[in-house]
């Protein structure tokens, strides 16, 4: 077993005994055969100071729980190697999002955003007994669509989710919105570009990319979005 | 302290697949219902399933409910009940073709039907040869499932309580259930859901071994609260080690791999499975896979400087289809073992997966004790023994297992809340103050064990003495150990009083349930003094007599354990199936 200290700058905040936030110094041995991620890191770190508080589940990119912001940049704990960060590691929340504790935030604005797309097919036809068939070509254009995780990593790395997230939907929830559209099972696309046609919840996407930049699943938001303000474009003309 | 009541028609607990299942058909049926989850609905670890579901929709080759119901009953190693397997079988083409209908990306047919791809243990004609039934969204069949049903949910207005952990049971003078004690995670607050109907569908307790493929959350909080209630679990010794964890990490590789052509080899390269399993070689079951596995490698054929793994080979496959059918596995093995599937072959071990035993239940989802249901609870999905997987659960029955199951349970509650009093019965607050007792006993415990060298003792323990082969000695041992484990679980002590998002408490809650799966799990192997499926010993071994070791005369029952005085009983296993002939007991081979 070779071991490997590593060093560590936390956010630290909890209401029910701090006044306001801080950054902890921190570090911790891992085992550098089998703890390898920087959640391996954070868990050990948790074992030393159980005050810690950051939520996981799956460990292997998922789930998407374990979304935080790491020297900088949004990504996932558990499929961030130790070995690529700078030490020390300066781990914070999320931004954009109110804190509860710790890393851990509160995602009632995101997920507010990704139900206000109806992220659900609607066909109104009556179902067949058998499968609605779907050609190979039509299922094709759901890919990269479809895997997204609801870590929130983009929304909260996007300066116009950060200045309007009441208003606009952000890169996930317009994924999903178009997922829909792509998806030849659904038949209210006219409904779904109706509900983003506004100033805010679509075209406050000014092509920034952060998305696309920090995206754990490698997906592409500012492409989706591309396609539904061509739509939109096409509609009127 | 008066805890303070909410009540509902239904309370849900756990809003993985099946929760999400039985939700939607309470929800659509008008009746105020609650979910509560531990975590967001889409990171339920229903999310990492990734081979497929399956369904003898017959869209490549001919297929039949009956030859998947036989599979499932071979695959059990005949300790599946056979109505119960009958059932799920019969319903699966319905279930997939309406999850299609939620919006399900399933992969498609070159025709626009469903895609499906071979999986262990699948056969046509009774055992004949191979058989496209897994039907697939990629290689991330669980992920796509998940976030369909949660859309649906959305759609239907079901109310969640989201980072919710249930406490405990609250059950009348009569046993009758009432609802749940549950915990605010955010604020720490307590209170009550009281409900005409209960449903637990919490999922497994992976977690009480070292090496899992299971996520975090998967702790037996379900298990755990049902045991405490005096609920007995069923079978809980047949525990499946899945033959592909990505060696040192423990990450699932499908055996979709194997289904699409990947090939299991030795250090001498050599396709092993051939001699253990000669008619289905890399796609037999999965228990007859992880014991070859561990047995190439026990003899000395192991891969690697340390020869403790062996190696899933997919190089000779076309990257086309490794890049369309199985991206998530290529990222999955980049990421933790270090090398691209299409290049070189992944490292891999047998490692801890699936959960046969449960909450023992009929197949309508009713929780059945001393061959009675208990009235106004039900379990499905993996927290659950209907019992369809027996002694070794075939792949991609669980994604069906949670759709059918969750379906049938959500049905059962309806008609039992509509015939249920209009309200409410006086709420049992014994029950609801010794579960407030076990949290104050937790946050005021002084000089205690701490939590993770308990839970590091238990996943230890359960690891040395219970793994893929077991040893007489050993499991004996393994009784004594995990009953030394229990006294430190009892004492558990945290510095963090916090009363926001306190994880450290539910650490510590969440190993009080692990723990009486531990014991159950330890107490019934070391009873059964047989081989049957997942559960292989040293002095049962393969003779002429018993066949693999198993011993129908005296074996052929599910085992009970009851937390109380840590009791075994038996119930026998139910061989008559709902409309066809027994499926006859016969020597398992591949």
């Amino acid at each position: 077993m070779t071991t490997q200290t590593v060093k560590f700058r936390v956010y630290r905040y909890d209401p029910d005994k701090d006044a306001k936030p801080y950054m902890q110094d921190i570090s911790v041995e891992v085992d550098t055969t089998t703890e390898r991620k920087l959640l391996d890191a954070l868990v050990k770190l948790k074992v030393v100071d159980e005050t810690l508080s950051f939520r996981r589940s799956c460990r292997e990119g998922v789930c998407g729980s374990d979304a935080m912001n790491i020297n900088g940049k949004n990504g996932l704990a558990c499929i961030t190697d130790i070995d690529t960060l700078k030490q020390p590691i300066e781990v914070r929340p999320l931004p954009g999002l109110p804190v509860i504790r710790d890393l851990i935030v509160d995602m009632t604005q995101f997920f507010k955003q990704y139900h206000s797309i109806k992220p659900y097919v609607i066909n109104d036809t009556p179902a067949p007994d058998r499968e609605r068939l779907q050609s190979q070509e039509d299922r094709k254009e759901l890919d990269g669509l479809y895997e997204c995780i609801l870590c929130a990593c983009c929304s909260t790395s996007c300066p116009s989710f950060w200045w309007n997230p009441d208003k606009f939907v952000g890169p996930a929830g317009l994924l999903a919105a178009y997922r829909f559209i792509a998806d030849t099972r659904d038949t209210a696309t006219n409904e779904r570009l109706d509900n983003l046609e506004d100033p805010y919840r679509l075209f406050r996407c000014h092509t920034i990319m952060n998305c696309v930049d920090v995206c754990p699943k490698e997906l592409n938001p500012t492409k989706a979005i591309g396609k539904i303000k061509e739509m939109m474009l096409k509609r009127v003309a | 302290m008066a805890i303070p009541v909410r009540k509902f028609d239904a309370v849900i607990v756990g809003a993985g697949g099946a929760g999400l299942r039985a939700a939607l058909q309470l929800s659509e049926a008008g009746l105020k219902t609650a979910v509560l989850s531990k975590v967001f609905p889409t990171r339920s670890h229903t999310v990492a399933a990734q081979g497929g579901v399956s369904a003898s929709l017959g869209n490549s080759e001919p297929d039949h409910w009956h030859w998947h119901m036989y599979d499932t009953v071979k695959g059990s190693d005949w300790l599946g009940d056979q109505d119960a397997i009958e059932f799920m079988c019969r319903e699966a083409p319905n279930v997939v073709v309406e999850l299609e209908h939620f919006g399900m990306p399933f992969d498609r047919n070159s025709d626009g039907t469903i895609y499906q791809r071979p999986f262990g243990g699948h056969m046509s004609n009774f055992g004949e040869k191979p058989v496209r039934r897994a039907c697939a969204a990629a290689d991330r069949t669980g992920h796509a499932m998940l976030h369909a049903l949660y859309q649906r949910n959305v759609r239907a207005n079901t109310q969640f309580f989201v980072e919710w952990m249930a406490l405990d049971l609250v059950r009348d003078t009569d046993g009758n259930v009432q609802g749940v004690v549950a915990m605010e995670m955010e604020t720490s607050d307590i209170y009550v859901f009281q409900a005409k109907a209960t449903l637990f569908a919490t999922g497994g307790a992976g977690r009480i071994f070292a090496s899992s493929t299971n996520a975090f959350i998967n702790t037996g909080d379900g298990l755990g609260i049902a045991a405490r209630a005096g609920i007995p679990l069923e079978d809980m010794e047949f525990w499946q080690f899945h033959p592909t964890g990505v060696a040192g990490a423990g990450v699932l590789i499908t055996e979709g791999v194997r289904g699409e052509g990947g090939i299991l080899r030795n250090a001498q390269g050599e396709r092993f499975m051939e001699r253990y399993a000669p008619n289905a070689k890399d796609l037999a079951s999965r228990d007859v896979v992880s014991r070859a596995m561990v047995t190439e490698i026990n003899e000395g054929r192991g891969c690697g400087p340390n020869k403790d793994h062996v190696l899933l080979d997919i190089t000779h496959l076309d990257p086309e289809v490794i890049m369309s059918k199985l991206p998530g596995i290529r990222e999955i093995s980049i990421k933790f073992a270090g090398v691209d599937p299409i290049k070189a072959p992944i490292p891999v071990v047998p490692t801890c997966h699936y959960q046969m035993g449960g909450i023992p239940t009929n197949y309508k989802g009713e929780v059945v004790v001393d061959g009675k249901p208990v009235s106004g609870f039900y379990a499905a999905g993996e927290v659950a023994c209907a019992s369809v997987h027996g002694a070794n659960r075939l792949g991609t029955n669980s994604l069906l297992d949670l759709l059918v199951f969750g379906k049938s349970s959500g049905n059962s509650m309806i008609d039992f809340i509509k015939a249920a009093p209009k309200d409410l019965p006086e709420l049992n607050t014994a029950d609801v103050d010794r579960s407030v007792a076990r949290v104050d006993r937790l946050n005021n415990q002084k000089n205690g064990s701490n939590v993770h060298e308990a839970r590091a003792a238990m996943q230890r323990t359960m690891q040395a003495h219970c793994g893929v082969f077991r040893f007489k000695d050993m499991l004996a041992q393994g009784v004594e150990k995990i009953l030394e484990v229990e006294q430190m679980v009892k004492t558990t002590e945290i510095a963090d009083k916090s009363k926001v998002f306190n994880t450290a408490r539910i650490e510590a809650l969440e190993l009080e349930n692990l723990i009486e799966v531990a014991k159950a799990t330890m107490i019934s192997a070391n009873a059964r003094t047989e081989s049957r499926g997942a559960h292989v010993r040293d002095d049962a071994a393969d003779t002429p007599e018993r066949p693999n070791g198993r011993d129908d005369q005296n074996w052929l029952k599910h085992t009970l354990w009851h937390r109380e005085g840590n009791r075994l009983d038996y119930k026998p296993v139910n061989m008559n199936p709902l409309t066809v002939e027994t499926i006859a007991l016969k020597t398992r081979s591949y």
